[in-house]
């Protein structure tokens, strides 16, 4: 079945099999691996990306569902960070569909990353990486619905995703952290 | 690696098209709403469709709706949705109760209140809530439409009334002023299905019972109620002792199964303690919102 999904503000028209699940379709026929394939039982959200505008886990959602919908992946996370978007010519409201905020050059590179991906270096929010990509959205999602969440409300978003190494703190102070920087008016 | 079987997918664009797909596949059809209970059985290889047909597409069936007296909720609403919405807060706070130990959030984003009835799972939450607020639900056929009590929409696990050339469309709650509800769910993890759960609505009058409906989870309770429970209620006092007996012959009445989530004692003493403090707490709530009334006058 031939559909067409916009990842990253980038259309891509492919021919799956509807059984195919969404991450895999990222990450297998798009190269996206930044999404990763985890529990594949909807229990650990390493897969978390968005679909239009929220957060769902991958490994439960097939490709077909989202023909003609948006996808937004931790490689869309950072401002100027999907290359190829200018050359395929992006969607004009692509840039601005998750929310994030322009902020100055991003020491950690050439992209602008997105205030959450510079608290989580910040605040050592990873050690081992893997869970991380999906922690990341589910954060800029949750901060783009409440920008002031309490601990207990950071918590709550991400009790369906699974870390095996940090015990969760950091994780929780790096929300935290991005979400003091992206208050209006906070600095 | 968990991947579904070959299937066919078909795209209905509204009820009617949904209906015509499944007079065309018969038996060989599925709707997808959500999908996260039939992906990860169809992963499983425990279901084999070999069509699907997914009604994302009908968005006209995603609501949650207060009028009337009457809360409707559309059979694609989101668990979120649920969640999300004042109306659900405000008269049925065991919906709030409930959907906040469903899973985790980012399932309740995708997840549909229609297809977690649908799937009818012996240990889903909703199906317990809906029986003790006394609900129906509407199922939709080519030509037909009928209204069913929740209290028989379930035929036993995995199976409802919905017949196979039907869909559910919709979830009616009739709104019952002066009342207060409550949910409770033991499980081990967070996210996790209960070992088992209780949900009650009451209705008092002069500190007696005048209506009590009473819902249990993964507990064996016939269409997932404990009407032997509810029926001691009518008339009696909220007294300790009176809802330990309650407690008592809803435990009598459940007939749970053994599992890895708890033996069958363990999970009667769940059914047991967990009608008594469901009420409790059901009751602390009916009589906030009548202290609530007589300060602030009779809701809408």
């Amino acid at each position: 079945m031939k559909i067409t999904v916009t990842v990253n503000a980038v259309d891509h028209t492919r021919d799956v099999e509807p059984r195919l699940l969404l991450i895999h379709f990222l990450r297998d026929e798009l190269g996206l691996t930044g999404s990763h394939w985890g529990c594949d039982t909807s229990n650990c959200g390493a897969c978390v990306v968005w679909l239009d505008e929220t957060p769902v886990k991958s490994c439960t959602v097939l490709a077909v569902m989202a023909d003609g919908h948006r996808v937004t992946t931790v490689e869309g996370l950072a401002s100027g960070s999907q290359d190829s978007a200018s050359q395929h010519g992006a969607s004009q409201d692509g840039a601005s569909q998750h929310g994030a905020s322009q902020h100055g050059a991003s020491p950690y590179g050439a992209d602008v990353l997105d205030p959450v991906q510079e608290a989580f270096a910040e605040c050592h929010g990873l050690q081992c990486g893997f869970c991380t990509p999906g922690m990341m959205m589910t954060a800029r999602w949750l901060l783009d619905n409440n920008p002031a969440p309490t601990e207990a409300e950071v918590r709550e978003a991400i009790s369906g995703q699974v870390c095996r190494c940090t015990g969760y703190e950091n994780i929780v102070k790096s929300i935290l952290r991005a979400s003091s920087r992206t208050i209006p008016g906070g600095s | 690696m968990q991947v579904p079987a070959q299937v066919e997918y078909e795209r209905a664009r509204s009820v009617e098209q949904a209906l015509d797909l499944l007079a065309r596949y018969g038996p060989a059809a599925r709707i997808l709403a959500g999908g996260h209970s039939l992906i990860p059985m169809m992963k499983l290889r425990l279901v084999h469709p070999e069509v699907l047909i997914d009604i994302n597409p009908i968005t006209s069936l995603r609501y949650v709706e207060l009028a009337g007296g009457t809360l409707r909720i559309g059979a694609l609403a989101r668990h979120a949705d649920l969640l999300a919405a004042r109306e659900t807060g405000r008269h049925f706070t065991i919906l709030h109760d409930a959907e906040r130990v469903i899973a985790d959030p980012v399932v309740r984003n995708w997840g549909t209140v229609g297809g977690s009835l649908c799937q009818a799972d012996p240990s889903e939450d909703l199906s317990a809530a809906f029986a003790a607020l006394k609900g129906s639900m509407i199922i939709q056929g080519r030509g037909e439409t009928r209204e069913v009590s929740a209290r028989e929409f379930h035929t036993g696990p995995y199976e409802t009334v919905v017949g196979p050339g039907e869909m559910l469309t919709e979830i009616r709650l009739p709104v019952q002023p002066g009342s207060g509800s409550a949910y409770l769910k033991v499980s081990r993890r967070a996210g996790d299905w209960p070992v088992g759960a209780a949900g009650a609505a009451v209705l008092l009058d002069n500190g007696r019972f005048a209506d009590a409906g009473i819902g249990l989870t993964a507990l064996g309770a016939t269409h997932f109620v404990a009407a032997e429970a509810e029926e001691f209620l009518l008339g009696k006092s909220t007294d300790d002792d009176i809802l330990a007996r309650a407690g008592e012959i809803a435990a009598e009445h459940a007939h749970p199964v053994s599992d890895q989530r708890g033996p069958v004692d363990y999970k009667r003493h769940l059914a047991r303690e967990l009608t008594i403090r469901v009420l409790r707490a059901a009751i602390a709530r009916a009589r906030q919102t009548r202290a609530h009334e007589r300060t602030q006058g009779a809701p809408p």
